[in-house]
C-alpha cells in the first residue's frame, strides 16, 4: 500500500523533475570540482553556494504551495519554519568551532563570553551533535507548526484572519530572537562557522557536497509533496480549499487535514533552512521579517501555485533576478519586486507554469482540430473573434 | 417515544434565536425509518435551520435532538454526525468544482475519514464498481472524467444527490433538489428520491407543488419556526391555517 502510493508520486512529469533533479546534484559539484579553472563549463566557486542557496528557497516555496497551493492556508509566516531549522543547523555549527573562536572558549561560543555568561543555556545542550541538531530541525519547525496549527484550525480561523497571524507569529520571534538575553546571539545571530561533520565550509569539496544534499532534499521533498496530492489525500486538501464546509458534511474532519498539511509543510521548510544557514555562512532573526515571508509567497505565486513545478521555478527565477537586480540597481529592487507581483497577479494569475501549461493544452487541442479538419476539409477558415 | 422501536430522528422543543429573532420555535418532529418526507414552508420558515441543528452547524438553545433513538445530536459536530450516516444536500449545488466528476464521487464514498487512510488509498474493484453503478443513477457515465465546474446546473445537482449515495446515509437531507431544473429534469429527480427512499429515509425541502405531487411523500408545512400541519400534500393543502400563512399567498 505504501509503495504504491509512493510510486504515484513518480506519475507524468513528476518522474522528470526527480531526474533533472538528480542529474543537477551529480553535474554541478563536478564541473566545479573536475573541471579545470576557465573552462567554460566549469561552475566557478561562488556559484555553488549560490545556486545551492537557490535550492534551499526552492524547497521552502515548495512547502508553503502545499498549504497555500493545495489546502487554499495563506500562511504568512513561513519564513519562521526556515528560520527555526536553520537555528538549529547554526547551533549545531556554533558549537563546532569549539575553542577556535576570538576568545577560545571551548564550551562558550563567542558571543556568550561576550555577554558573560557563566555556563551554556540548556537549551543549547545537545547541539555538540550533529544527530541530535538534525532531530532538532525536523522538530522543532514541525511541533510549533503543530501547536499553533492545533488551536488556529480548532477555533476554525481561517482565510485573511489566519494569514494575519501567521505574519504576528513570525514577527514576534523575529523581535523575541533580536533580544541579547534569549541566548541566541541576538541581534547578530550566530555566524562565523568554521566546519560541518568535521569538513571545512569553505572547502570546494564542502560546497559541493552542500549542493548536492540540497539538490537531493528538494528532489526527495518534491516526491513526498507529490505523493500527498496525487493521493486520495491531496484531493481532500484541494477539497478543503474549494470548498471547507462541504468537504466537513461529507464527514472529513478539516481541522485535521490542514493540521497535516501546515506541519508537514513546515517540516520541508525547517530542513531548507538547516540546508541554507551552512551554505551562506549565517542565521540571524532577520529570517524571521515578516517581510521574507511575504517574498515566499511571491515566488510561490509567480511559478505557479497548485502545480508542484510552479514554486520551484518561481524561486530560482526570482531569486536570480534578485541576485542580478541587486548588483546593479541595489535600490530598485523591492520595486521591481512589488511590480512583478502586481503584474503576475493581472496577467498571469496561474503563475508562470500554469499560463504555460494552459498554452500547452490549448496548443494540442488546436492541433487535434487542425488535424481534424485536414481530414475532411482541405482549407481551414480563419475562425473570428477567437 | 415508543422505546422500542425508536424512529431515525426524533426533534422534540427545539429552538433557537439568532440575535433575538426565533428562527426555530418549539419545533418537534419524527422521521421514521424508510420514509419519504417533505418539509414546505414560507420563505423565512426555519427550513433551511432546522437542517443545520440536525447536521450540527447549529447549536439549539433548547430541546433535544436524537438519531436512531440514543444518539444526542446536539453534541456531535459536523464532521462526526456525517459519519454517524446523516448526508445532506445544499440549496446550491456545491460540488467540488475544481475535481472531476469521478473524483467528487470518490472522495463522498463512504471510506475511513482519517488523514492517513486518506494517504495511502487504493481504489478497489468493490469501490470503482459502486461508483460505477452511482454514474449510471445519476446519468453522468458520459461525463465521468469532466471538470465538476463544466456540468450544467442540474447535472452539478444530481452529481450532488450522486455523492450522497456514496456516502451510504441512513438519512439524507435534501435542500431544493430540483431549483433550477428544467421540467424532465424535475420529473426525473423526483423518480430517484423515490428510488432512494426505497432503502433509506429521505427528508425533502422543496417548494416546488407539483414535484411534492410527484414525490408522494408525508408533508410537513413548517412556519414561523414550528410545524403547522402535517399529512398528505391535499390534506395540508386544505387546512386553512396552511393556505393562510402559505398557500393563500
Amino acid at each position: 500500500m505504501i509503495t504504491k502510493t509512493l510510486l504515484r508520486a513518480f506519475d507524468g512529469k513528476a518522474i522528470w523533475v526527480v531526474a533533472i533533479l538528480i542529474a543537477i546534484a551529480v553535474a554541478v559539484p563536478a564541473s566545479n570540482l573536475y573541471l579545470p579553472v576557465g573552462h567554460p563549463l566549469r561552475v566557478p566557486n561562488h556559484f555553488v553556494p549560490l545556486l545551492g542557496k537557490y535550492l534551499t528557497y526552492a524547497m521552502l516555496a515548495l512547502a508553503l504551495d502545499l498549504v497555500w497551493g493545495y489546502c487554499g492556508i495563506l500562511s504568512l509566516g513561513h519564513g519562521a519554519f526556515f528560520a527555526f531549522g536553520g537555528y538549529a543547523m547554526g547551533m549545531y555549527l556554533m558549537r563546532q568551532i569549539g575553542d577556535r573562536g576570538v576568545y577560545a572558549n571551548p564550551v562558550l561560543p563567542d558571543f556568550m563570553v561576550f555577554l558573560n555568561y557563566q555556563e551554556l543555556p540548556w537549551f543549547w545542550y545537545g547541539f555538540d551533535m550533529f544527530w541530535f541538531a538534525a532531530i532538532m530541525v525536523v522538530l522543532v519547525p514541525g511541533v510549533l507548526a503543530f501547536v499553533f496549527g492545533w488551536f488556529a484550525f480548532r477555533s476554525r480561523v481561517t482565510g485573511v484572519y489566519l494569514s494575519i497571524i501567521t505574519q504576528a507569529m513570525t514577527y514576534a520571534l523575529l523581535l523575541a530572537f533580536f533580544r541579547n538575553d534569549m541566548g541566541f546571539g541576538g541581534n547578530n545571530g550566530l555566524t562565523d562557522f568554521k566546519d560541518i561533520l568535521g569538513a571545512p565550509l569553505q572547502a570546494g569539496s564542502t560546497r559541493a557536497a552542500l549542493f548536492a544534499a540540497s539538490a537531493i532534499a528538494l528532489a526527495l521533498s518534491f516526491i513526498v509533496c507529490s505523493a500527498i496530492v496525487r493521493s486520495k489525500l491531496g484531493k481532500v486538501l484541494v477539497a478543503v480549499r474549494d470548498a471547507e464546509s462541504r468537504t466537513r458534511f461529507l464527514g472529513y474532519r478539516v481541522d485535521n487535514y490542514k493540521l497535516f498539511a501546515f506541519t508537514a509543510s513546515a517540516v520541508i521548510a525547517g530542513i531548507a533552512g538547516a540546508l541554507y544557514v551552512p551554505q551562506v555562512g549565517i542565521i540571524n532573526p532577520g529570517e524571521f521579517a515578516p517581510a521574507n515571508s511575504i517574498e515566499i509567497v511571491i515566488w510561490t505565486a509567480v511559478g505557479g501555485r497548485g502545480t508542484l513545478i510552479g514554486p520551484i521555478v518561481g524561486a530560482v527565477l526570482v531569486n536570480a533576478g534578485k541576485s542580478w537586480f541587486t548588483g546593479v540597481f541595489p535600490e530598485f529592487w523591492l520595486f521591481a519586486l512589488g511590480g512583478l507581483f502586481v503584474a503576475v497577479t493581472l496577467f498571469l494569475p496561474k503563475g508562470i507554469v500554469g499560463a504555460l501549461a494552459q498554452g500547452w493544452t490549448a496548443l494540442k487541442a488546436q492541433r487535434v482540430s487542425a488535424q481534424a479538419e485536414d481530414g475532411s476539409d482541405a482549407a481551414p477558415e480563419p475562425s473570428p473573434a477567437e | 417515544m415508543d422505546q422500542n422501536h425508536p424512529p431515525l430522528l426524533y426533534l422534540d422543543g427545539v429552538s433557537v434565536s439568532f440575535d433575538g429573532f426565533k428562527a426555530i420555535n418549539n419545533l418537534s418532529l419524527i422521521v421514521q425509518h424508510g420514509e419519504l418526507q417533505a418539509i414546505i414552508g414560507p420563505n423565512g420558515a426555519g427550513k433551511t435551520t432546522m437542517m443545520d441543528i440536525i447536521t450540527g452547524k447549529t447549536r439549539p438553545d433548547e430541546g433535544e435532538v436524537f438519531f436512531a433513538g440514543d444518539v444526542d445530536l446536539t453534541r456531535l459536530d459536523e464532521a462526526a454526525i456525517a459519519e454517524l450516516g446523516i448526508g445532506r444536500k445544499f440549496q446550491k449545488p456545491t460540488v467540488f468544482e475544481s475535481h472531476t466528476v469521478w473524483d467528487n464521487l470518490e472522495l463522498a464514498l463512504k471510506k475511513p475519514r482519517d488523514v492517513f487512510s486518506a494517504w495511502f488509498y487504493h481504489p478497489s474493484k468493490e469501490d470503482v464498481g459502486r461508483l460505477e453503478d452511482i454514474l449510471a443513477t445519476i446519468r453522468l457515465t458520459e461525463r465521468r472524467e469532466e471538470r465538476a465546474a463544466n456540468l450544467s446546473h442540474g447535472q452539478k445537482q444530481w452529481l450532488e444527490i450522486g455523492m450522497l449515495l456514496a456516502q451510504d446515509p441512513k438519512l439524507l437531507l435534501v435542500d431544493e433538489p430540483v431549483a433550477g431544473m428544467t421540467d424532465a429534469e424535475t420529473v426525473e429527480t423526483a423518480k430517484l428520491l423515490r428510488e432512494i427512499a426505497k432503502s433509506r429515509s429521505v427528508v425533502v425541502i422543496e417548494h416546488d407543488m407539483s414535484f411534492i405531487r410527484d414525490l408522494a411523500a408525508r408533508v410537513t408545512v413548517l412556519a414561523e419556526g414550528s410545524v403547522l400541519a402535517q399529512g398528505s400534500l391535499d390534506h395540508v393543502s386544505a387546512d386553512p391555517r396552511v393556505i393562510e400563512s402559505y398557500l393563500g399567498r
